[in-house]
């Protein structure tokens, strides 16, 4: 603020800045700092948890429940830095994470950004194919229904109720036995293909598009009634043809702002389908690290969630303007 | 579509009639009836309308919200709203039955045979598409220019026609990148995109400045001069006044008086029409009452409770001095709103102010009401500090001043009933709070089955006078009137007035009265402010101000309001000036 405050004179950088590079900025810098409170939360609970964290990593390691000697432990506490302060270890992980190092897992001894690495494009394909395939149901349904109240509208807009409130794994295990099983349209084992990540990702995108159904639903509603809609319509337009060039791009803007949230839910909620459809991924990575107490694996997959959560939100931020240009013009 | 004009350009104002009716009728409706719902629901929103109308005429549907001439116009390119049952024995557009017209039919139709300018330029701009998009929409979706340079090139001819100044910025710029004029302006130019023999504007200068709304005149004007059809629907009798040939009145879905204009303005045989005519404020309204139908309580010329009267000079209420306002833009510029008014209001007075929109008038009663701290200058309330203390101190002596805000609904508590409404704006200390809620019931002319109302289910006027009820409520010494009566129906609108009016004579309160309406200002105040860009640039007596301005601003001002071309008979007859206002 005061940088761009005191260099009023050039006028030319100032309005770069203030409509381009200070906005961005400004966000990056935000993002920055969410992603540094993330770690140092997930620091202090690691740090503050019961337990001797020596004593874990050798039981971890020796898959035993017995109390190791004293020199045992000095030994894993020199090696995991242990013995050196707690600010001393706080700033060793900070430039840690800086430099993309996340430590080693308990069980395997291999770095965590590795493991977390070759789990990650499984569960993130499964993401962006959910968020798609929940924005093209919500779409698909509320477009041609929103604003009507014909016996098919009512019943779509209440599918999409039930739809939002259904919980994934219950629509999974639905969709397992009756496409899979029953049908045999697609394997029960999801591979890695496109008809793998079929079922996992619709199960996530049912109650996605419910969700974004009823959001873009009733602005659609709303903004169907503005005067901009009705003159589009006097020039000649049809009523399909107002909806889609007119009226979507109001109606959507609410739901972008929700795929921020629902990216990162997603992210979640995978893990619960990678179990239920047996995929690869950072769900079942988690659940194992979680089970068998691998405090850095479990610390890595959450700094790396809340990650991409924070680079969801960026990306929504930055595509907003494009859809609403009130944003950048005023 | 080719332009050919079955008269040419209309070489004056006065064409003779006969000659009119003798060529083809462009429109043509016998009884157009309209309906929503069903059932129990079913309402009749125009109730067997006719009329007629020929190339290069101009008609004016006239009422009130409700009157159903919007539903009307709206039928006539098929779009009457969702949910309408549209019957009509005849509706036919230059020979062609409309009626048989299928969906795509219509869609051919609408647009290229007639332009649709709808009421409010600020919301019928698609707010996310530049400008230039929603005009060249008409010309893509019939073709009539294929290549998208075209189009543009189109466009910025559109712009140029209607007078936009910068076309080819302006054609990329969105809707609130421009001013309200220049929003209007730009949907004419989308409804004119095709040369349509017929533009229909619902309302067209309702929402723009008086200087503005006389330019918007001017340009549909010229449209009709360049040999269109021209149907203008609006509740203002003055705008219309200017500019149609026939005037059809309607109320309930009815027609309730159709006529030439010289006949309906200087010899209304309607009772509505005349109380139409009657209801507008001016300065030959001043000191009478707008709506007949409603008596005054209490004996206005009684000197007793006048302060104007009074011997002594009356006490000063309220004095603003040297206030300045100033906020930061959203680019951090600077933009002064108030810059040094000063002004002083003594007991039993009203003072108006008026200005056009960004003049700084509505944020003077935001500093008169101590809202926000001046950053220059101070208010003085009853003879004390007002604008600058802090609002603990200030909190006590707030029942001294109150509020009446333009829009009412967006001012109540949507669930609250109209009881607790009025019992929550009482002083805590009030004896009799039930008592008191009657005596507000009939200061306002409510009756007691409204208390358990809330206020979605009162009418515009209802709303405005609980809004009013409200105010008066803690017994304040003065009342700040931000366009109270702007979103009011002409005749809702005079009884509003006339109730401000009685409650002045009847508790004695005063007003600062602010409005961009130099009719309703002129009709109430007794001292007037001119505000522009944010300074006062001349004030005095109301009919002073208003029939000798002295600053050019103000007489610009005072020139661009519409007036009725022709008074009804028994006022003072002006003889029509074409095209000029009075």
């Amino acid at each position: 603020m005061s940088a761009a405050g005191r260099s009023a004179l050039a006028p030319g950088p100032v309005v770069i800045w203030r409509r381009w590079l200070g906005p961005t900025v400004r966000r990056l810098l935000g993002a920055i700092a969410v992603f540094w409170a993330v770690a140092s939360f997930t620091f202090c609970i690691q740090a503050l948890l019961p337990g001797d964290r020596a004593e874990l990593i050798l039981n971890v390691a020796a898959g035993t429940f017995t109390q190791p000697t004293a020199a045992e432990l000095a030994k894993v506490n020199a090696k995991y830095g242990f013995d050196a302060p707690l600010v001393v270890q706080y700033l060793r992980y900070l430039g840690g994470l800086v430099q993309g190092d996340l430590g080693a897992s308990y069980q395997s001894h291999r770095p965590v950004l590795h493991i977390i690495a070759e789990q990650v494009p499984p569960t993130i394909g499964l993401t962006l194919s959910a968020l798609l395939l929940g924005w093209i149901i919500a779409i698909v349904l509320t477009v041609p229904t929103a604003g009507r109240h014909d016996p098919l509208s009512r019943a779509v807009a209440s599918f999409q109720v039930a739809a939002a409130v259904a919980p994934p794994y219950w629509i999974g295990s639905i969709l397992l036995v009756v496409l899979a099983v029953k049908l045999r349209l697609v394997p029960v084992e999801g591979g890695s293909g496109l008809s793998g990540v079929a079922l996992p990702a619709l199960a996530l995108a049912i109650p996605l598009s419910g969700f974004i159904g009823q959001v873009i639903r009733e602005e659609f509603a709303r903004v169907l009634d503005q005067p901009f809609v009705i003159s589009a319509r006097m020039r000649g337009m049809s009523d399909l043809g107002v909806r889609l060039l007119h009226v979507l791009r109001h109606a959507v803007l609410p739901g972008i702002t929700l795929s921020g949230w629902a990216l990162g839910a997603l992210f979640s909620g995978a893990a619960v389908i990678e179990t239920v459809f047996a995929r690869p991924g950072l769900g079942g990575l988690l659940v194992a690290a979680t089970s068998a107490r691998d405090v850095p694996l479990v610390t890595g997959i959450i700094v790396a969630s809340a990650g991409m959560y924070i680079i969801a939100n960026l990306l929504v931020d930055i595509a907003y303007p494009i859809i609403d240009p009130r944003i950048k013009a005023s | 579509m080719t332009d050919t004009l079955e008269h040419g350009a209309r070489p004056a104002r006065a064409v003779d009639a006969r000659a009119n009716a003798a060529a083809p009728r462009l429109l043509d409706v016998a009884n157009l009836q309209v309906s929503f719902g069903r059932g129990a629901h079913h309402v009749a929103a125009v109730k067997g309308v006719s009329f007629s109308l020929h190339q290069g005429r101009c008609l004016a549907i006239v009422g009130e919200s409700g009157s159903g001439k919007s539903v009307t116009a709206r039928s006539l390119v098929g779009l009457p709203g969702t949910g309408a049952t549209l019957h009509a024995d005849r509706l036919a557009f230059d020979g062609r039955d409309l009626t048989r017209l299928s969906h795509r039919a219509w869609r051919a139709f609408r647009g290229k045979e007639i332009g649709f300018v709808l009421q409010d330029a600020l919301v019928s701009l698609d707010p996310l598409r530049p400008v230039g998009a929603e005009i060249a929409e008409g010309l893509r979706l019939h073709g009539a220019a294929r290549s998208r340079e075209e189009r543009a090139q189109r466009v910025v001819d559109l712009l140029r026609l209607v007078g936009v100044p910068e076309p080819e910025l302006k054609a990329r710029q969105l809707p609130q990148q421009l001013s309200g004029g220049q929003r209007q302006r730009a949907l004419i130019a989308a409804a004119l995109a095709l040369d349509p023999r017929l533009l229909i504007a619902d309302e067209p200068t309702t929402a723009l400045d008086v200087t503005i709304q006389a330019q918007v005149l001017a340009l549909l004007e010229e449209t009709r001069a360049r040999g269109k059809a021209l149907i203008l629907i609006s509740h203002d009798l003055a705008v219309v006044s200017r500019m149609a040939d026939e005037v059809l009145v309607m109320r309930d879905g009815e027609v309730v008086e159709r006529g030439v204009a010289e006949q309906i303005f200087s010899d209304p045989r309607h009772d509505y029409t005349r109380r139409l005519i009657a209801a507008i404020p001016s300065a030959h309204s001043r000191g009478s009452r707008l709506a007949p139908s409603s008596a005054p309580r209490f004996d206005t010329s009684s000197a007793a409770l006048d302060p104007r009267h009074a011997a002594a000079a009356p006490e000063i209420l309220l004095r603003a001095d040297g206030l300045v306002k100033r906020f930061a833009g959203p680019d951090r510029s600077v933009h002064t709103a108030v810059d040094g008014v000063s002004f002083e209001l003594r007991r039993g007075e009203t003072l108006g102010i008026v200005g056009e929109s960004g003049s700084g008038k509505s944020t003077v009663a935001r500093l008169v009401m101590a809202f926000e701290p001046p950053d220059v200058g101070s208010v003085t309330l009853l003879g004390e500090d007002w604008g600058t203390l802090p609002e603990a101190a200030r909190r006590r002596r707030r029942r001294d001043i109150s509020i009446v805000y333009q829009d009412p609904l967006s001012s109540f508590d949507p669930r609250w009933t109209v009881g607790r409404i009025l019992d929550d704006a009482l002083p805590d200390d009030e004896p009799d709070r039930r008592g008191r809620i009657a005596e507000l019931f009939a200061l306002v002319g409510f009756s007691g089955s409204l208390a358990h109302r809330r206020p979605l289910e009162l009418s515009g006027g209802q709303r405005q006078r609980l809004a009013i009820a409200r105010a008066v409520a803690p017994r304040p010494r003065l009342i700040v009137c931000d366009e109270p009566v702007s979103a009011l129906d002409v005749s809702i609108q005079a009884q509003v007035l006339d109730l401000l009016g009685d409650l002045k004579a009847e508790l004695g309160v005063s007003y600062l009265f602010i409005s961009h309406d130099l009719g309703v200002v002129h009709h109430i105040s007794d001292r007037v402010l001119v505000m522009n860009l944010g300074r006062v640039v001349e004030s005095g007596e109301a009919d002073e101000i208003f029939l000798k301005p002295r600053v050019d601003y103000t007489k610009r001002l005072v020139a661009a309001v519409p007036r009725l071309a022709h008074r009804a008979a028994g006022d003072h007859p002006t003889p029509r000036a074409s095209g000029a206002v009075a």
